[in-house]
């Protein structure tokens, strides 16, 4: 039994006489301890994914139908005081930008304890030793002067090293990163991302990191989710995935990576781009975009098929050629 | 070391400020009404009327004469008053306690309605309490105060009969101040008056601290606290209100200024024996010193406000940018 499954999960978000759906129907799972990766380009829905399993959609989303099961439980039904039992302590969030999420009036020691507190019954100074402790696990220097900080005296790559650190305080079976290094310095991105996967290997953490950046999930996760228009479309062991992409979008976004092309020429980007809620167009989303698209792509929906550990959604799977690549990500 | 930087500039900018005020206000005795009329009778002659101008210094230079009235004015005196025949500074302090306990009144009621119904309105933007309080807050603002004023006299003194209708009530000497906090009598002729006071502003504190809260309440950094578990109480009236605080103490700070405008309308109303009330009189009585004295004690309470509003906000929150320092 996986620790988080989640089943046929629709978000919708209704905007006055149109409601535009963001997920239809997406479904995955995550092991005890297991790495995952959802890739996509900007609009794909990784960010409503990543939120409705907290049941965090910013307003006016809310999740329409499925299932989100942790530990045998749908937490997709939960009111809001059981939900905040889950939310810090069982499963914890990591947002893209550090420079907004911690509160800029409160010290960080403040915005650490306190999540321990909502949590567990502890005296003040054990929440203090253990915020310290943590802190002293993302190797932030001198961690006892840092907790009577305001967010805004630390650089961005420390302000991500406190929200992870945040993230860890209460030992959470799953960590939800969406973009953690996105919005970071291109300099350190490797280094949050390895200290990521470090402490997540370490405790034994799930982790399911969304990130627009191929290359990032190659390195730390073990499974990939490519999503694409509210759908999944590819999903498999993060080596066959890489190295046999099946749907002719994972390629594409193979082929875009500047690793695959050879310095200082034009990347090859995917023609087009992802549509809007409201412009989805019938039959495969991706249609418009595809070299491969004929006329059974604009009438039919396909559906995730193939061996369990790496299945596509491309009805013409077995006709389009073999993947070259050309060794960049391998 | 940036903060006193920064405190000991704001200092010497509200000093030019209350240099431009002493400047308006010499302007207006320079102006309005002729000082001799007031002293003397119509029997005394041109020639006489002259040489007394020039015994008064009045035909001297602007600069001089205005270097004449800074001079006196630090030292606290702004004259006397035609009508009081007393300092007109003397005269204002008299005033100054009941207008003072006005403003401390309505201001109380702003805090203690406007906080929880802007922060009420700002959770539950939807609900039905929510926009009936949106919709009169809209009504509050439009009302003149003279109105609600009149309104609340008909009602609570009028007809009910339960509050008095005019003048301060009771007082009592607290510590040399002449105060009506301490009897019930006083307190209750308080009401009415901080009501209608109150009323102007409330709605406004209402509409802003609902609006600057919802904006907070979308922030990424509330998004996270509720991600960490944290009790409902604790991401409202900590991590979401205190950021709400800042913009509101700036406003604020300034309404309270413009309140004490108000106080002029409240005070004449109510026949609420304050510096507003007294001010209105000294304008019909030509009274040119008293008149002075006001705006200068105004202006000086206005700038001491804001300065201190200005200190203050810089001191709560961490993140402001000190201009100036290096
Ligand atoms: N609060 C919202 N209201 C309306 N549409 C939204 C909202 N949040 C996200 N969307 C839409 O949902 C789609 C998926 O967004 P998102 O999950 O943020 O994409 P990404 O994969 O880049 O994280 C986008 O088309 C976006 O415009
Ligand atoms: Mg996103």
């Amino acid at each position: 039994m996986a620790l988080l499954d989640v089943k046929d999960l629709e978000v919708e978000f209704p905007l006055g006489r149109k409601t535009l759906k963001a997920l239809h129907g997406i479904s995955f799972s995550l092991n005890k301890g297991e790495r995952i990766g959802i890739v996509g380009e900007s609009g794909a829905g990784k960010s409503v994914a990543a939120f409705s399993i907290l049941n965090l959609l910013s307003k006016p989303g809310r999740i329409s139908a499925g299932e989100v099961i942790f530990e045998n439980q749908d937490i997709s039904k939960l009111n809001r005081d059981q939900m905040r039992h889950i939310r810090g302590n069982r499963i914890s969030m990591i947002f893209q930008d550090p420079m907004m999420t911690l509160n800029p009036v409160l010290t960080i020691g403040t915005q650490m304890t306190e999540c321990l507190k909502a949590h567990r019954a502890i005296s003040k100074e054990e929440a203090r030793q253990i915020s310290i402790s943590k802190l002293r696990d993302v190797m932030i220097p001198s961690p006892e002067n840092r907790m009577d900080s305001y967010p805004h005296e630390l650089s961005g790559g420390m302000r991500q090293r406190v929200v992870i650190a945040i993230a860890l305080l209460t030992d959470p079976s799953i960590i939800v990163a969406d973009e953690p290094t996105t919005a970071l310095d291109v300099t350190i991105q490797a280094e949050i991302m390895a200290l990521m996967l470090e402490l997540c290997a370490n405790n034994n953490v799930g982790l399911i990191l969304i990130t627009h950046d191929l290359a990032v999930v190659s390195q730390v996760t073990e499974r990939i989710i490519v999503m694409y228009a509210g759908r999944i479309v590819e999903e498999g062991q993060t080596q066959d995935v890489i190295t046999n992409p099946k749907h002719p979008y994972t390629r594409g976004l193979i082929k875009a990576l500047p690793q695959e092309n050879s310095p200082g020429a034009r990347l090859n980007q995917i023609r087009g781009s992802m549509p809007a809620l409201d412009a989805i167009p019938a039959g495969c989303s991706f249609n418009p975009r595809c070299d491969f698209a004929d006329e059974q792509c604009h009438k039919d929906i396909p559906q995730l098929t193939g061996p369990k550990t790496h299945t596509a959604a491309c009805i013409h799977i077995d006709r389009i050629p073999a993947f070259q690549s050309t060794g960049g990500l391998t | 070391m940036d903060y006193l930087y920064f405190a000991i500039k704001r200092l010497l900018q509200a000093v030019l400020v209350m240099l431009v005020i002493s400047l308006i206000g010499f302007s207006i005795q320079d102006n309005l009404g002729d000082p001799l009329r007031e002293l003397v009778g119509q029997s005394v002659s041109e020639n006489e009327r002259e040489a007394m101008r020039d015994r008064m210094g009045l035909n001297d230079p602007f600069l001089t004469q205005y270097g004449r009235f800074m001079y006196k004015a630090v030292q606290g005196d702004l004259g006397n008053s035609y009508f009081f025949k007393k300092p007109a500074l003397e005269v204002i302090a008299a005033k100054f306690p009941a207008t003072l306990e006005l403003v401390i009144g309505a201001t109380l009621l702003i805090i203690f309605f406007a906080v929880p119904l802007g922060v009420y309105c700002a959770i539950n933007p939807k609900g039905w309490f929510s926009k009936f309080i949106m919709a009169f807050s809209i009504v509050g603002i439009s009302v003149p105060v003279f109105l609600t004023a009149i309104f609340l006299i008909y009602v609570f003194a009028v007809e009910l009969g339960w509050m008095p209708s005019f003048g301060r009530g009771d007082t009592s000497d607290l510590l040399g101040w002449n105060s009506g906090f301490l009897t019930v009598d006083g307190l209750v002729h308080l009401v009415l008056p901080s009501i209608s006071l109150a009323s102007i502003m409330m709605p406004l504190f209402i509409r802003l601290i609902r609006s600057e809260m919802m904006e907070i309440l979308e922030m990424d950094y509330i998004k996270f606290a509720w991600a960490k578990g944290l009790v409902p109480v604790r991401v409202w009236f900590l991590h979401a209100f205190k950021n709400t605080l800042l913009p509101v103490i700036t406003v604020g700070g300034v309404q309270v200024g413009t309140m004490l405008a108000y106080t002029i309308l409240t005070e004449s109303v109510f026949q609420w024996p304050g510096m507003g009330f007294l001010f209105l009189e000294a304008v019909n009585r030509v009274d040119t010193p008293l008149i002075i004295a006001y705006i200068i004690v105004v202006g000086l309470i206005f700038v001491v406000t804001n300065t201190f509003v200005d200190l203050l906000y810089t001191w709560v929150n961490p993140t402001v940018k000190l201009v100036g320092s290096r």
